[in-house]
């Protein structure tokens, strides 16, 4: 491909994958260090460092395509190829490692050139109808183009002509839109640890499919939707609901409903080029409004509402007996990866609905009565991170007497969309706060969004339960963090509990197979499907901002830090729910409506 | 689908690792005649290797079928000699004639069809080989009479 690419160097370095934010080789400070010539400038680098990232601290920008952060490289897409003097051909920086001496040029005819090409090369049968995809304007393919001044069609090549896989509740595939970069295919083992999809065939027949190149929805799919964060084009997206909640604003005989995900207002911002971090809880509700919806719930609210549940449930377990570790329930790629790989776990798993299905079943059940309103005509959107809530909300279970609990979700994707559709700018609007009955929320609900916010929300409900005091510091910092893994041991009041924290399931995956090998130190245990949790989810802004996760979480523990209600357990509109309506935690009511069972899936591919 | 039996080979490989991928189904090709989704599953759990990986690597070789063979099998040569002389029209019209395309089994189970890359014999291109026969020279008509003669034999 292109002029003298050279592929014969990559196979010297191996890497360590890890899940850690942290840049590679950051902390090795003590490395030996490396002197090399870059664009004529001399640099120092540490040793074990690959060319692009020295490119990256030296501020030059290559452009990449199949490069995932923290990720093997491939060196598939050949982007980001550098000439290096003494090589055969062109090497790729992404995954060839830097050594005393050698001297490169990032920006050189010759290596703009072969970029080019391979940029016209993956146009040449790619569909070309950037004016109705999904990700116009947002496309990395479509970017390079640009960066890189392609205006002529030089290869006309036969276009890619595959079938839409729209099987799945959760992702849509368009393969014809597939460069095959194959960066959905390393996050789906290497963080998530599901492998659902591969390359099939070979050569110019090369799909990326499912077992037996099926449809993803009798995959091994956990719709977790981190394949559709990292493709770099349209091949790849979200089932829209959009269409559905127009429709369902638009008809005068609805009451639109919506609540939204404690991780939505560190996120949305982004998608209307602001700086992430921001937190826009109250800009959202004002312009969720103004779209027509009837009332603004916050699914942080709920998020109290598990911990009260979920903490009552691992109080139950620890005192009277129940299966021990108790696994969180919040996440459904989780769910149904237990489901399809730990069966014998799922009684471990807290029967707990998520927070999400929580507000759904009382909007429907306590919201109507309250308001006398027909549970049929209420429609009940929620937004979330994530697409695999699509897929929960789709779950029979999640329904009662016909009538699901959650009508229809969007992604923080989606709604930005929805809010830009709708003609509301975001940026002339005041901020308005939520409304009752589930507008009150703590700040132990807000951080449920970052991987460890459970833990600590429910260490701190459990301890009060347990102990009947407050924790003398509420603040359980060795839960917090983008860690893989993280575990604490925490002393209530005699009894130690031991906790363990994973997000990402190739993380899961390992604390699971130290409880299949018969480890025994722990009582509870935090999954959340997504590396870093919600903040991350699948249904969140593409980004390439590196600083984007890192900001998003910072923004959640400010609230929580800021913020006086910081306990479930005295949210007010939780005692109030509990005394009007549902008893008491784990009552009849509340297994009637806030619980509820798994299946087994092991006879998916 | 036909259930196959491929304990024999399971057992033959216990305790291997996933370097025992490909040698495993070869030996499932050689005695199936074709991988089939329960031996691939099969084949998955035993090395511990995802099925998608497992389909992924089976599909990049040109050597592995995944429908069971017809009782005649009819490999269409589509090398570069045969290509010259037309052969690209005998694969179309032995397509249209089967209904199936090529890696496929007709319904009936009688014919099934592959294309290869060169048989071997370029001189007589364009060239079928059916069963075991080579057929020269082969023309669009003649393929067609081809079919017929072998449909008559499996059906007497």
């Amino acid at each position: 491909m292109g002029e003298g690419v050279d592929s014969g160097h990559t196979q010297r370095l191996t890497f360590t994958p890890t899940l850690s934010l942290e840049g590679r080789g950051g902390k090795e400070k003590d490395r030996p260090v490396v002197k090399l010539t870059i664009n004529n400038r001399d640099v120092e680098a540490q040793e074990g460092q690959t060319i692009l990232d020295v490119l990256k601290a030296e501020g030059v920008k290559v452009p990449t395509l199949c490069h995932v952060k923290n990720l093997v490289p491939t060196g598939a897409c050949r982007m980001c190829v550098v000439e290096l003097e003494g090589a055969r051909g062109l090497v790729p920086a992404c995954a060839y490692p830097i050594n005393n001496g050698m001297k490169i040029q990032t920006h050189s005819a010759r290596v703009i050139k072969a970029r080019k090409t391979i940029i016209e090369l993956l146009l040449s049968n790619h569909p070309d109808d950037c004016l109705y995809c999904v990700r116009n304007t947002n496309c990395e393919l479509q970017t390079l183009a640009e960066q890189h001044g392609v205006r002529d069609r030089r290869y006309t090549g036969v276009k890619n002509n595959h079938h839409v896989d729209a099987s799945s509740p959760s992702v849509v595939r368009d393969p014809a839109k597939c460069i095959l970069c194959g960066r959905c295919v390393r996050v789906c083992e290497e963080i998530q640890n599901v492998a659902c999809i591969d390359f099939i065939g070979r050569g110019a027949d090369t799909v990326i499919g499912t077992t037996f190149n099926e449809g993803l929805n009798t995959s091994t799919c956990i719709n977790c939707g981190q394949c559709v964060v990292a493709c770099p084009t349209g091949a790849l997206h979200e089932q829209s609901h959009i269409k559905e909640v127009v429709a369902a604003l638009d008809d005068p005989g609805k009451v639109v409903v919506c609540q939204h995900a404690p991780s939505i207002s560190v996120t949305l911002a982004e998608e209307f080029g602001m700086k992430p971090g921001v937190d826009v809880d109250g800009i959202m509700t004002a312009a969720l409004r103004r779209m027509g919806f009837d009332r603004v719930f916050d699914t942080s609210f709920s998020a109290d509402l598990t911990i009260m549940e979920e903490g009552s449930e691992l109080v139950h377990r620890l005192t009277k007996g129940g299966k021990i570790p108790m696994m969180t329930s919040c996440s459904p790629g989780w769910i149904k990866y237990v489901e399809q790989f730990y069966p014998e776990f799922r009684e471990n798993v807290s029967s707990c609905k998520s927070p999400q299905q929580m507000l759904g079943a009382v909007i429907k059940s306590y919201f109507a009565e309250n308001q006398k309103i027909n549970p049929k005509e209420i429609y009940s959107v929620s937004i979330m991170p994530c697409t695999a809530k699509k897929f929960e909300a789709e779950r029979p279970e999640m329904a009662r007497n016909g009538i699901p609990d959650v009508d229809a979700v969007l992604t923080t994707r989606e709604l930005a969309q929805l809010i830009r559709l709708r003609g509301v700018d975001m940026m002339a609007l005041d901020p308005e706060g939520p409304d009752t009955p589930f507008g009150t929320r703590s700040t132990a609900g807000k951080i449920f969004g970052a991987s460890g916010g459970v833990m600590e929300a429910a260490l701190r409900s459990a301890y009060f339960l347990i102990t009947g005091e407050e924790l003398s510091d509420l603040n359980v910092k060795a839960v917090r963090g983008f860690d893989g893994i993280k575990e604490a041991k925490v002393d209530i009041k005699g009894t130690t509990v031991g906790v363990a924290v994973a997000s990402g399931l190739e993380n899961a995956k390992t604390i699971m197979e130290q409880l299949r090998n018969g480890r025994d130190d722990l009582h509870f245990i935090e999954i959340m499907t997504c590396p870093g949790g919600c903040i991350c989810g699948g249904g969140q802004p593409h980004t390439h901002n590196p600083e984007a996760a890192r900001n998003r979480m910072k923004a959640l523990y400010k609230l929580d830090r800021d913020e006086k209600l910081r306990t479930s357990h005295s949210n007010a509109g939780i005692q109030r729910l509990y005394k009007e309506f549902l008893g008491e935690p784990l009552g009849h009511k509340s297994h009637e409506l806030l619980h509820t069972h798994y299946v087994d899936r092991t006879d998916v591919n | 689908m036909s259930s196959v039996d491929i304990s024999n080979i399971v057992a033959k490989y216990s305790g291997a690792g996933r370097d025992a991928l490909i040698p495993m189904l070869q030996d499932v090709q050689q005695q199936d005649g074709y991988l089939s989704r329960d031996s691939i599953i099969a084949i998955s759990k035993h090395l511990n290797i995802p099925p998608s990986k497992v389909y992924g690597v089976a599909t990049f070789y040109n050597q592995f079928r995944f429908n069971a063979p017809g009782k005649v099998h009819i490999q269409v040569c589509r090398g570069t000699a045969c290509h010259v002389k037309g052969s690209s029209a005998v694969l179309d019209v032995i397509q249209r004639m089967l209904d199936i395309e090529a890696g496929e089994t007709t319904k009936d189970g009688v014919f099934s069809l592959e294309v290869v890359a060169c048989i071997g014999a370029c001189g007589l291109a364009p060239l079928i080989c059916c069963d075991g026969e080579f057929h020269a020279g082969v023309t669009t008509a003649k393929a067609e009479r081809i079919i017929k003669q072998y449909r008559k034999k499996v059906e007497a």
